[in-house]
């Protein structure tokens, strides 16, 4: 395994850009991993992502992918490792905890607030920042008005970014597939993330959608300036968009590098498209 | 956004006319004996309705000990008002009743929430019922409740002329309440964990701390509904209150339409005054109410219903829609004229 590298926190070696060479690293997993019962379905997973790079994790089904994403955002207590955001160690700390320390997501089968209005969906997002209590809430007081303003705007802006704003008072569920799927997007980026996880983000989309998609990847990236971190299966947008990729295959990283790096690695090649007889 | 809020308006304007009509028919003589003595209890109902809609339409949790929730409330409230019966003047304990009996069923709400909210479901359903139960079963063997006879409330009973104001206003109370909190940051949140938990835990909502708010605020509207109920009665036996209140409370809020606060109002009035008004029908009384039911449950459910409904809403819509886009059309018109 050549690609074990201990981790010293804070001090990364493998970050993938140069633009983030030297700057701290907004997530750093640390000899991660999780065992299901006798199963190990995610073994010493190090990786250290730049503040500002977008990184891609690929591998074939059941490797792992979703099941580090659940780990970083606390759905899963890991059993092993360490998850430092900027520095911070995650540990014992609630989803809800990790959502508001930074980390955003969305799910491989959309998990949008369906009989809600758009609006309301990302506005749910923005309880952090819509600040008032039940009872300010309840009795209608002056800061009620001055707060839900505020975070309509917020959110109005928010959606208009992609493009959403007309659609603002539709249900969430009645959407067309495309934008559900930008919505989630448009809801985890509410939470003001320093990391947004997008799980799977291009499935089910035709090719318009993917290239609209990879124009949006990069638009929350410069305009957000915050680091991405995406599980995809379409080559096209993780060879096209990412920064740095990690394969993963039966819970533990493979490679690890550039794009052109990984295209031509032969232990990738080999996970995904088995190995060549030999004669 | 606009709409809903006209929607609000609506609720609270139709409130007033039934309110303003009951009243007068009230207070000049011209309503029944019979329906004299059903309309605090109409209120109570719809009250316990709308409180446990926040539970099951907002939250999106089936509850089924509000019974219990609400027998706590009015053993407690009865108490306070017997002991302060002659010490402070009557409106003044008629408050202070209601408000006691619905934090004690807000802390029974607490007591009751803290360990059954980690469960859902079915599960949250039937451990619910069963705190209603052990509720019920309490109050039952309590000396102070007066045991398995009944609490004695002969000399604190008033009359539907006297608990009427303090039954409109609680009704306006609970009412304005749920819609506030429906229109609000928590109240997102809120809808947010019924749509998707974990959705909603991943944008950083904690599902514990909203569960048990509504959970307690429901039971509280629920004491003080209790309280006023308790009131109108010379005797109150803790077992007329068991888990068949319950799923009659439920059955209101599911037939009104789940997180409709309109729907509870309506419901609330008409599953209580049917079987009275069924009277004439006799034996075949609750069967006939049995089959309204379930006519009303089948029907709001078909596919083709529900479409018709869509299809004379959605035209009446486009109507207004046109109507409005019409005068805008005219407005802009003029300006550039």
């Amino acid at each position: 395994m050549a690609n074990k590298v201990k981790l010293v926190p804070g001090k990364s070696p493998n970050l993938f850009t140069e633009r983030d060479a030297g700057k701290m690293p907004v997530l750093e997993c640390i000899h991660l991993g999780i065992d299901f019962g006798g199963l190990h379905a995610v073994q010493d997973f190090d990786v250290a992502i730049g503040p500002t790079e977008i990184t891609g994790l690929i591998g074939p089904n059941g490797a792992g992918k979703t099941t580090i994403f659940n780990l970083l955002t606390k759905v899963y207590e890991a059993t092993s490792g360490t998850v430092l955001l900027n520095g911070i160690d995650l540990k014992g700390m609630t989803t809800p905890q990790v959502c508001k320390m930074g980390i955003g997501r969305t799910f491989q089968n959309i998990r949008l607030f369906n009989n809600m209005s758009v609006l309301d969906n990302v506005k749910a997002a923005m309880n952090h920042t819509i600040d008032y209590g039940f009872a300010t809430g309840i009795l209608r007081l002056p800061k009620y008005a001055r707060e839900e303003k505020l975070g309509t705007e917020k959110a109005m802006e928010l959606l208009s970014i992609f493009d959403m704003q007309d659609e603002a008072g539709d249900r969430a569920g009645s959407l067309p597939y495309g934008e559900q799927r930008r919505l989630e997007i448009v809801r985890a980026l509410a939470t003001e993330p320093k990391l947004l996880l997008l799980d799977e983000p291009a499935a089910g989309m035709n090719p318009a959608e993917t290239t609209e998609l990879m124009e949006n990847i990069r638009k929350i990236r410069d305009r957000f300036e915050i680091a991405i971190f995406l599980i995809e299966h379409d080559m096209n947008l993780v060879m096209n968009v990412c920064e740095g990729i990690c394969v993963l295959n039966f819970g533990q990283i493979i490679a690890k590098g550039t794009p052109e790096q990984i295209q031509n690695n032969p232990e990738v090649i080999e996970a995904y498209l088995g190995k060549k007889k030999e004669n | 956004m606009k709409k809903k809020n006209y929607g609000n308006l609506f609720i609270l304007f139709a409130l007033t006319v039934f309110f303003a009509i009951l009243g007068g028919m009230l207070y000049t003589g011209n309503i029944g004996r019979q329906f004299t003595n059903m309309l605090i209890p109409i209120f109570m109902y719809i009250v316990l309705a709308v409180s446990l809609n926040l539970v099951v339409g907002l939250l999106g949790e089936l509850s089924l000990g509000h019974a219990g929730f609400m027998s706590a409330g009015l053993f407690t409230g009865c108490l306070v008002s017997i002991r302060l019966y002659g010490l402070v003047s009557d409106p003044l304990r008629f408050v202070i009743s209601m408000l006691v009996g619905g934090l004690v069923a807000a802390v029974f709400g607490l007591i009751v929430g803290l360990p059954t909210l980690r469960l859902r479901g079915d599960y949250l359903a039937i451990t619910t019922l069963a705190c209603g139960e052990i509720i019920k079963t309490i109050i039952t063997n309590l000396k102070i409740t007066g045991g398995a006879r009944g609490l004695d409330t002969g000399h604190v009973y008033s009359g539907a002329k006297t608990l009427f104001p303090y039954a409109v206003v609680l009704v306006y109370l609970t009412v304005i309440v749920m819609m506030h909190i429906k229109n609000s940051a928590q109240g997102r949140a809120i809808m947010a964990i019924r749509d998707n938990r974990i959705a909603a835990e991943s944008i950083g909502i904690n599902v514990t701390h909203y569960k048990l708010a509504v959970f307690v605020i429901a039971a509280f509207f629920a004491g003080a509904a209790g309280v006023l109920y308790g009131h109108c009665f010379a005797n109150v036996k803790a077992a007329s209150f068991d888990y068949n209140v319950s799923i009659e409370i439920l059955v209101i809020v599911v037939l009104g339409g789940m997180g409709n606060i309109f729907g509870s109002i309506a419901a609330a009035v008409i599953l209580r005054a049917l079987p009275e008004m069924l009277r004439g029908f006799e034996n075949y009384r609750m069967l006939i109410y049995a089959i309204v039911l379930i006519m009303v449950m089948v029907l709001s459910n078909n596919k083709k219903v529900q479409s018709f409904r869509y299809m004379v809403t959605g035209k009446l819509k486009k109507k207004l829609r046109e109507r409005k886009a019409a005068k805008q059309a005219k407005k802009g018109g003029e300006m550039n004229g």
